[in-house]
């Protein structure tokens, strides 16, 4: 589905990302776990168009994503939960998942998207009318989701849905993880928290300073002794 | 003291609304750009110039005012979205002093340009009777235009809020102006988005700079700069990147400088002074204006 060979971003000159490949395959969860700045972000934020590689190649369905602008890329069908939420606080509730839509023409299955999401967060639903900015960090980051999901993705990519939420949440959020795979949409996942996202992932790739150290089943992976070393500490998952 | 007989004081109040409400259509014009590109659009007071002008040729060629004021809004709203695209787009990720000065840039390029294709010598705006003829009510005798200019920009700004606030353009305006990036992430056309708000804007500033006309039937090349000035601050002391907040300080401004006049007439030589130093009060008393947004957010 989508497929990323010898990516190379640079910041600057320095290269964030020095020659990565990966591959996504449709109705996998597919994870990218890897300490701060070894270059996750700055993968999906290439697969959405808001930075230019240097070189390199990514396609979605054979079809080439490169120089293509952001707001186009989602039109295909990508989406991204961005890191850190990015909800719109100014704007209530409903409306930052109507943004989710933006594009969308198709106003009827809109409304059928909207009861999708309300009833995966019923929370969202009650507070349709308040301001998403007065919203607590879990309930955003489930707007975030739900925004994206709004937009009817085929591949949706989540920018460590867990950072700063209390563990009980996180919890629920890897709950979603698999409702919403298991409604046939196909995740990229990234995150600090290797153990959850092992454990959910079919696939996982360990990203160390912008190249690809690992790749393997998400289980395999969780039994690397590499990995237990450096991500998961002994017993302790962070 | 001064004594003001009751009809006076109203003659006064007529003309400080009026006046601030000008004054409301144009700052409406920075708060928006404000809000959407964190910059201060130093060639507003320049747009609203060039409408002037636009309305005086169309006047002069003998175009009836029900087809050159319009006219002159597309022109305006076109030039507002000219100055955006040749001026600011490429700097969008630029540090924003270098935005800044390609603001300041552009507005001396409008109004030396002004200068060199107009002459430099003031030229009489035309006189719409409909407009300009005065009405006696009471002791008082008053322009119609006195009237006409509020019940306009109460109307557009009605117009301005319910776009923004209802539908899908003021929706994807809200979220471009609170994040740009996250705005594309949702298929947003984030360029066409701010030129529309530019396109607004500088509609706004034409229906000022037409309604201006009329009021002070005088305009040169540099009539935008002082309007200009005052109208940022409207924008600042109402709180910048809050229309309403833009609508209050227009009319602040607007009736206390007419107030100041009326009320203490050796002051008049100090009218303009009276918005600067209302801009230092603010600045010093609430630095983000009456309604600015709050700083403090939850992330």
């Amino acid at each position: 589905m989508l497929k990323i060979e010898d990516l190379v971003v640079a910041y600057g000159g320095i290269e964030a990302l020095k020659g990565i490949s990966l591959e996504v395959e449709e109705g996998k969860i597919v994870t990218l776990v890897g300490a701060n700045g070894a270059g996750k972000s700055t993968t999906l934020r290439a697969i959405t168009g808001l930075v230019k590689p240097k070189s390199g190649s990514i396609t979605y369905n054979g079809v080439n994503l490169l120089g293509m602008k952001t707001q186009d890329i989602v039109k295909k069908g990508i989406t991204l939960v961005p890191e850190g939420r990015r909800i719109f606080p100014n704007l209530t509730v409903l409306e930052n998942l109507r943004l989710g839509a933006f594009f969308r023409k198709d106003v009827n299955t809109i409304k059928n998207d909207l009861d999708w999401v309300y009833n995966l967060f019923p929370r969202l639903k009650e507070r349709s009318w308040q301001m998403a900015g007065t919203l607590s960090g879990g309930e955003q980051q489930m707007l975030a989701v739900g925004r994206a999901l709004m937009s009817k993705p085929k591949l949706l990519m989540m920018d460590e849905p867990s950072l700063g939420l209390a563990p009980m949440i996180v919890k629920d959020i890897f709950n979603i993880i698999k409702e919403i795979h298991n409604q046939g949409v196909t995740i990229l996942l990234i995150e600090q928290n290797a153990n959850a996202a092992l454990h959910t992932a079919h696939i996982g790739y360990v990203i160390e300073t912008g190249m690809i150290k690992l790749k393997g089943e998400g289980q395999d992976l969780l039994k690397n002794d590499e990995i237990r070393k450096a991500y998961l500490g002994e017993n302790v998952s962070n | 003291m001064i004594k003001m007989t009751l009809d006076m004081f109203l003659q006064h109040l007529t003309n400080g609304i009026s006046l601030g409400s000008l004054y409301a259509l144009i700052a409406i014009g920075y708060t928006m750009v404000y809000g959407i590109l964190r910059l201060i659009n130093f060639a507003h007071g320049d747009i609203f110039m060039m409408a002037t002008y636009f309305t005086f040729f169309g006047v002069l060629f003998g175009g009836k005012w029900y087809i050159v004021f319009p006219i002159t809004i597309i022109l305006t709203a076109l030039l507002g979205m000219l100055v955006e695209i040749s001026a600011y787009r490429n700097l969008r990720d630029a540090p924003k002093i270098s935005i800044l000065i390609s603001a300041i840039g552009a507005s001396f390029l409008i109004e030396n340009l002004a200068i060199v294709i107009f002459g430099g010598r003031p030229k009489a705006f035309p006189t719409i009777p409909l407009f300009t003829s005065v009405v006696h009510i009471r002791n008082i005798s008053i322009q119609r235009l006195t009237f006409i200019i509020p019940v306009v920009t109460v109307i557009l700004l009605l117009s301005l809020l319910f776009l923004i606030n209802k539908t899908k353009t003021g929706m994807a305006m809200r979220a471009v102006s609170k994040d740009h990036e996250t705005a594309r992430l949702m298929g947003i056309n984030v360029d066409r988005t701010i030129s529309i708000t530019f396109g607004i804007g500088s509609a706004l500033a034409a229906v000022g700079g037409i309604m201006w006309g009329l009021k002070f039937p005088q305009i040169q090349p540099l009539m935008g700069v002082m309007p200009g000035l005052k109208c940022f601050i409207a924008a600042v002391i109402g709180g910048i990147g809050s229309i309403s907040g833009a609508v209050i300080g227009g009319f602040i401004l607007g009736i206390g400088e007419i107030m100041l006049v009326a009320l203490l007439p050796s002051l008049t030589g100090y009218r303009d002074a009276f918005a600067f130093i209302l801009l230092i009060a603010i600045l010093l008393l609430k630095p983000t204006g009456i309604m600015g947004e709050k700083i403090s957010e939850k992330v």
